[in-house]
């Protein structure tokens, strides 16, 4: 169901159209998906668990692709390329992802940490465009004066939060379009949590997030539109005020008020 | 256990540089060490490309799938074929080729026996390494594809670093294993006293000597070779304990 | 970011692609050893493979001779390494499965305590001996002091070796029983005894076994130890403490004496089976008993 979504004017950067992901023939888990996202907003996709939140998250950049067993139909157009028939490296420097379990490289540095999208792709810098892009994603995610001084040592000290940001900071690197993240904070204390959501609201004048989450609150805290999903489908995606206020599905409202999830 | 230090002999043999025996009694290990070290590295190098497929096909490529407990059946199987019978496929079916390809007149030497003695132990290298391999989180995996690699840069600057530790201890046993196979060594060795300089001579290891000659031994030639025994069991004493001390490390990460 | 600072992406996936197929032809070439040691023994062995392997002695050199030169098939078979290998690896069972389980089951009970961490620790460097240094401790333990070659140093020799193996397969399988079998045994009002032999180890019994199974394997094979031990014998022999021979020891006799060359295939066949056999009761056991 489509109602108005906050969308700065411009025309949507990631549309999905009828996208449905089956880890076995015949259940989907995803189920004829249609949608647009806008640029420069921070979309929320929230829905109780088994929904297919995550799954829809993961369809985006490809990332079934690495489990045979699961199909994934329909188009989902980032900036023009169907991301389902481009080639799958280049979509995931486009969408980039940030995980529920901070997984910063046990094996690099700090330093090689933020740089390992381009050691990865095989590209290779010089020492001071390196040093360039390390220190500003640091400090777009504010760990710059944290660890601007421990830069060469491996990343396992870290706190959680400040392993998550590393891990974002990682993505940014690569200069995505939009962000993926899948229940960022749920694995992070409070605090850690309320700085990531700070961090959220700057970077969206620079990217376009996509956040699932399953706490309410965060959504209701930093999302310009949201997704409501149940069972696979998508049941309404709107403006966030609007629909936790005036939702204008019944379950939409049930899950709102904790009838579920 | 120690009961062979005893053995008055000691002084002579325990510096480990001595000039190779000969028949006027005089007892020296170098040749023995040296054709233990030849053999045992070149087995370990030559088997390296094939437990690492392995042990990439099991824990990385085809992790968990049928294919892969086959193939690591088939493995265990090379693991379990006696000393002795790998000797004799070595004489009888590997030696014809290598004199053909032109290596020695007779085929025997450390050329022969290593080839053989790296597809004994490729086995404990490879499913050590294997398991090493598929312990790394898929966490980590993922992080690294989704930031746009190809299969085999996950595996070479993500999965093969994490599971470095693991992997360097599984080749240290496997070296642990080569320096003190012995049927099949003996067998197929040459049994020459001298200190092997090439992959084409002959020589033999500290265990050959020992197999061949501990029969008809007896005084100080008996106690020479119980005095090797000693030496190997040192040797891959301290290997063993090395790959020990490089696996703690794996679990410091 | 500049685009054209990527390294192609179809050079990248050609390497992709090239790295995984050389992997899959290494490993496909480590799996043709086996077919072909496997080809040439039961292509060579197949022929002598008959019911007077297991029922005759095997010939002297000077009959083997004759036989050869008449164009007779070698005379005699292998029974005095059958019954030998019998003797020496059922005497070595009899002693190292009892020993090892204790042991395995001591360890896994006490993983703290300083003495468990020393026996673990020289298990381990049993583990790793070449099996031509435990020949050299059992002759010094065995043959020495009797002055004579025997079955029981033989025993010794693979008892020693098949201690860690067992130890090291029971404690693993203990310790990945439940605690709550042994806490809800003991609760019960049962003796730590009765809770180990009652409970923990029929649990753990597929594992156990296949250690077990898998350590008979081994030593079943084992050459070199039994040469400095068992040394061999010509006649079928029961008496633990005379020399006596072996399987393996009598495939080495015939590789040192042209006259007995024919024996060896078929006796290697038998060997090959009694392992591969072994080794897959093993596997079965450890499928059907899973923990």
């Amino acid at each position: 169901m489509e109602s108005i979504k906050i969308t700065n004017g411009k025309g949507p950067i990631l549309q999905l159209k009828e996208v449905s992901v089956s880890y076995t023939p015949g259940k989907y888990a995803v189920n004829k998906v249609t949608t647009d996202i806008y640029p420069n907003t921070i979309t929320a996709i929230m829905g109780p668990s088994g929904c297919g939140k995550s799954t829809l998250l993961r369809a985006i950049n490809r990332m079934h692709d690495l489990y045979a067993h699961i199909k994934t139909t329909g188009e989902i157009i980032l900036k023009g390329k169907n991301v389902l028939e481009t080639d799958p490296m280049e979509v995931r420097r486009m969408a980039g992802m940030v995980f529920q379990q901070p997984n910063p490289f046990p094996t690099m540095s700090i330093y090689d940490n933020v740089l390992a999208g381009y050691r990865l792709n095989g590209i290779r810098l010089n020492r001071g465009d390196k040093d360039e892009i390390v220190a500003k994603s640091l400090m777009s995610v504010g760990l710059w004066n944290e660890v601007k001084d421990v830069m060469t040592k491996r990343g396992s000290f870290l706190s959680g939060g400040q392993q998550q940001r590393l891990c974002i900071a990682r993505t940014l690197a690569l200069n995505p379009e939009v962000l993926l993240m899948d229940e960022p904070t749920s694995a992070l204390d409070p605090i850690s949590t309320n700085r990531i959501e700070e961090l959220l609201l700057q970077l969206k004048n620079d990217f376009t997030i996509v956040i699932v989450t399953h706490n309410m609150s965060q959504a209701a805290r930093i999302s310009d539109n949201s997704m409501f999903m149940y069972l696979g489908e998508m049941v309404e995606h709107g403006n966030t005020t609007q629909m936790f206020t005036k939702p204008k599905n019944r379950r939409t409202e049930e899950y709102l008020t904790g009838v579920f999830g | 256990m120690e009961a062979f230090g005893e053995y008055g002999v000691w002084g002579f043999i325990a510096n480990g540089e001595w000039d190779p025996r000969s028949a006027t009694e005089e007892y020296g290990a170098l040749s023995f060490i040296m054709g233990t070290l030849y053999t045992a590295f070149f087995a370990l190098f030559i088997c390296i490309p094939f437990s690492l497929s392995v042990a990439l096909f099991n824990g990385e490529y085809f992790k968990g799938k049928k294919i892969s407990s086959a193939l690591s059946s088939i493995v265990d199987l090379l693991a379990g074929i006696p000393s002795i019978l790998y000797g004799l496929w070595g004489f009888y079916t590997v030696r014809p080729v290598i004199i053909e390809m032109g290596v020695n007149a007779q085929g025997f030497g450390i050329f022969l026996s290593s080839i053989v003695l790296a597809i004994m132990i490729i086995p404990y290298a490879s499913s050590l390494s294997s398991e090493f391999l598929s312990m790394v989180p898929d966490n980590l995996k993922e992080g690294a594809y989704s930031l746009g690699a190809t299969q085999i840069e996950v595996i070479r600057h993500i999965s093969l670093p994490t599971a470095a530790s693991g992997i360097v201890a599984a080749y240290i046993l496997a070296l642990g294993r080569a320096l003190g196979e012995t049927m099949a060594v003996t067998m197929l060795i040459g049994n020459t006293n001298r200190i092997p300089l090439g992959l084409r001579d002959t020589g033999n290891t500290m265990a050959s000597v020992i197999a061949n000659q501990f029969g008809e031994a007896d005084g100080l030639k008996l106690s020479a070779l119980i005095a090797i025994g000693l030496l190997l069991f040192i040797i891959t004493a301290v290997i063993n304990l090395i790959a020990k001390i490089v696996m703690k490390k794996l679990s410091q990460l | 970011m500049n685009q054209n600072q990527i390294v192609l992406p179809r050079a990248r996936k050609g390497k992709n692609k090239l790295v995984f197929w050389m992997v899959c032809f290494f490993a496909f070439l480590t799996m043709v050893p086996l077919f072909l040691i496997i080809w040439d023994v039961v292509s060579k062995g197949y022929e002598n493979f008959n019911l007077r392997l297991f029922t005759e002695v095997t010939p002297s050199s000077m009959d083997a001779l004759m036989a050869r030169m008449n164009n007779d098939p070698i005379p005699g078979g292998i029974l005095n390494g059958i019954t030998g290998t019998l003797l020496i690896v059922g005497l070595a069972i009899l002693i190292s499965v009892p020993i090892g389980l204790f042991i395995g089951i001591y360890l896994a009970d006490n993983r703290d305590r300083h003495f468990a961490k020393v026996i673990s620790y020289l298990t381990d460097l049993l583990q790793g001996m070449p099996s031509i240094v435990i020949g050299i401790i059992a002759y010094s333990w065995v043959v020495k002091p009797l002055s004579s070659y025997s079955a029981l140093a033989g025993s010794v020799a693979l008892t020693i070796m098949m201690l860690p193996m067992i130890v090291r397969s029971t404690e693993e399988t203990l310790k990945m029983l439940p605690a709550a079998y042994k806490e809800a045994g003991l609760a019960l009002g049962s003796s730590y005894t009765n809770v180990v032999f009652k409970i923990l180890l029929p649990s753990g019994f597929g594992g156990i076994f296949t250690g077990i199974l898998l350590a008979i394997s081994r030593v079943t094979g084992e050459t070199a130890p039994l040469m400095l031990t068992a040394l061999g014998a010509s006649v079928v022999n029961w008496d633990v403490l005379e020399p006596t021979s072996a399987i393996p020891l009598l495939i080495w006799d015939f590789y040192n004496d042209p006259n007995l060359i024919g024996l060896i295939w078929s006796t290697s066949l038998l060997l090959l089976i009694v392992i591969f056999l072994l080794n897959w009761i093993a596997k079965i056991v450890a499928s059907k008993w899973k923990v």
